[in-house]
């Protein structure tokens, strides 16, 4: 019974497995990836720039069809160039970077699904909005897993120089020249990553799996160490929740896997030990020193 | 990454008491050579608006030097061209043969997110960032360096707290920990004993002479004149140019001090570009 719930599907059903490993390369690469970007209040425009990589994907279909490597070198194009406008805009006007942003986003995302729809079917639209994880081919899964690979390998060699520009940057720029390299090469993975998760999860979800598991760390550990650990199992958890309910009721794979991390994320800010609501409102009585 | 004189220091001596004083040879060695600051004429400021304007002069190796002058006299500016993060509007600022990496700062204000979710130890460790570079492993040896430094600030069982549960003195404490762990042959405090209490400032104090005595250059930004007249053989008055400079009691005098206070604090946006003659740089 127990078997047939949660071990079944992926034992039968070759689809499933792909799923699976595609879902589990993701969590690795993503969940680390988004706990920097929620330390360093950055959340918002992790979505802002999932969004933004729409148009060039949709430019690299109406190119070549549903082809992998033209949708990702097209989406990686359009990442980088929005990153770039926004910064630019901002520092040349008077505009804030979160407005500018936020104009460019839309403009992509409108410019994106246009593209799609006259090019296109419906089926189509859908797959670019919402991703599609169970249809993983061998290529897919591939890119999927070398972009994970190279986003932990990249992140382990900045990782010191990124810890300090988000804690301390005035003094990092004292001792080492470091500072600034990293924080373009941390842009860079969170645009490899939104690739990543535009493949499985579509443009509107790709960050899901970047901004949830951080959210969730946030209220397990006061510790950076800690907190990646918790997002990426989180991710995972999340990840095979959602293929397993996806596959027993009619909810779509990608919205299940992340309604399953919001409700881990509800759960936490209700429990989570490093600040939940239920310890706020019952704390556990103070101690003597 | 690693300075191969730092390494030396290092292996000349087994305890941490016998590195202290291997380093302070080695500073003491360099004193005949160049290692002094020196001020060429140098404007700094924003916008091409002058804090520092036209100063000239020259910081011996080892001096102990306090920085004195009312809010807004260019104190903090004068450091951050120290420092090389601000660039001179004119004239320059002359390191002889130090690194710019050689220079401890301790800003007024860090910029420092306390609620990033890192320990004390981690944080402290950061000032070992010339021997470890940006990949180096934490030894045990570099471990035992970073206890110690917490054990000299007071900070000992500090070690595993997150940096945002620590108190206004208690994070002093810790930045100068690190300066300490930095072991800089020149170091920059601007205004470290600011809503510090009592007993705090006079154990850091304590560091500073410490820093003296191992023939480190060392400036400090106050405003307690008492303090400074106590602990500070000389001291710059400082008014956006010089007032006074050098032995502390001739330069505090009430006189001085008054003129520091009528200096002009305006910052005129029709002000005209600055007639002084500028002489030829020297690099």
């Amino acid at each position: 019974m127990v078997y047939d719930a949660l071990v079944a599907p992926f034992a039968d059903f070759e689809f499933m497995r792909r799923a699976l490993a595609a879902a589990a390369a993701l969590a690795l690469g993503a969940a680390p990836i988004g706990v920097f970007l929620m330390l360093r209040g950055m959340s918002l425009v992790g979505d802002a720039m999932a969004h933004a990589i729409l148009p060039g994907a949709a430019v690299g279909f109406l190119l070549s069809g549903l082809n992998l490597f033209a949708m990702t070198v097209g989406g990686l194009i359009a990442g980088f160039a929005v990153a770039i406008l926004a910064g630019v805009v901002s520092r040349v006007t008077e505009l804030k970077e979160d407005s500018s942003l936020a104009t460019f986003y839309l403009a992509s995302l409108a410019l994106g699904v246009t593209i799609v729809s006259v090019k296109g079917t419906n089926i189509d639209l859908l797959h670019v909005l919402f991703g599609n994880i169970l249809a993983m081919d061998n290529q897919t899964l591939m890119v999927i897993a070398i972009n994970a690979t190279v986003t932990l390998v990249v992140l382990a060699v900045i990782y010191r120089p990124l810890v300090f520009e988000c804690v301390d940057p005035l003094f990092l720029r004292t001792v080492s020249r470091a500072g600034a390299p990293a924080h373009l090469a941390f842009l860079g993975l969170v645009v490899v990553n939104l690739v990543n998760g535009f493949h499985a999860m579509g443009t509107l979800l790709a960050v899901g799996l970047m901004i949830l598991p951080a959210g969730i760390a946030r209220f397990w550990s006061r510790d950076i160490t800690g907190m990646m650990m918790i997002a990426v199992v989180s991710a995972l958890l999340s990840g095979y929740a959602g293929l397993v309910l996806s596959f027993h009721s009619k909810v779509p794979s990608g919205p299940a896997i992340i309604l399953v991390a919001s409700v881990f994320y509800v759960l936490s800010v209700l429990f989570g030990r490093a600040g939940g609501i239920v310890r706020r409102f019952f704390p556990a009585p103070h101690l003597e020193a | 990454m690693v300075d191969p004189a730092d390494g030396a220091g290092c292996t000349s001596g087994n305890g941490a008491c016998g590195q202290r004083r291997a380093l302070g040879r080695r500073i003491a060695d360099d004193r005949g050579m160049v290692a002094r600051l020196q001020f060429r004429d140098v404007t700094l400021g924003y916008e091409r608006h002058p804090a520092v304007h036209h100063l000239s002069g020259e910081i011996a190796s080892g001096a102990l030097l306090a920085v004195v002058g009312p809010n807004g006299a260019g104190k903090s500016t004068l450091f951050r061209g120290i420092t090389g993060i601000l660039k001179p509007l004119a004239g320059s600022i002359a390191l002889g043969d130090l690194d710019i990496r050689d220079i401890a700062y301790l800003p007024q204000s860090a910029e420092i997110d306390r609620s990033f979710p890192i320990s004390v130890f981690d944080f402290t460790g950061s000032g070992l960032w010339r021997t470890t570079g940006a990949f180096g492993r934490l030894g045990r040896r570099e471990c035992g360096r970073i206890a110690e430094a917490l054990a000299a600030v007071g900070l000992n069982g500090f070690e595993n707290r997150p940096i945002g549960t620590l108190s206004g003195g208690q994070m002093q404490r810790m930045l100068f920990a690190r300066v300490l762990l930095q072991d800089a042959g020149v170091i920059v405090l601007d205004e470290p004993f600011n809503a510090i209490d009592a007993r705090t400032s006079d154990d850091l104090l304590a560091l500073v002479r410490r820093w003296h005595e191992e023939k480190r250059t060392v400036l400090a930004a106050l405003h307690d004149m008492e303090m400074v007249r106590a602990n500070f053989p000389e001291a710059l008055l400082l008014a956006r140019g010089a007032v006074a400079w050098g032995p502390t009691g001739q330069v505090l005098t009430a006189g001085n001090l008054s003129r520091a206070r009528q200096m002009c604090e305006a910052f005129d946006d029709g002000a005209a570009a600055c007639a002084v003659r500028v002489p030829p740089r020297v690099a």
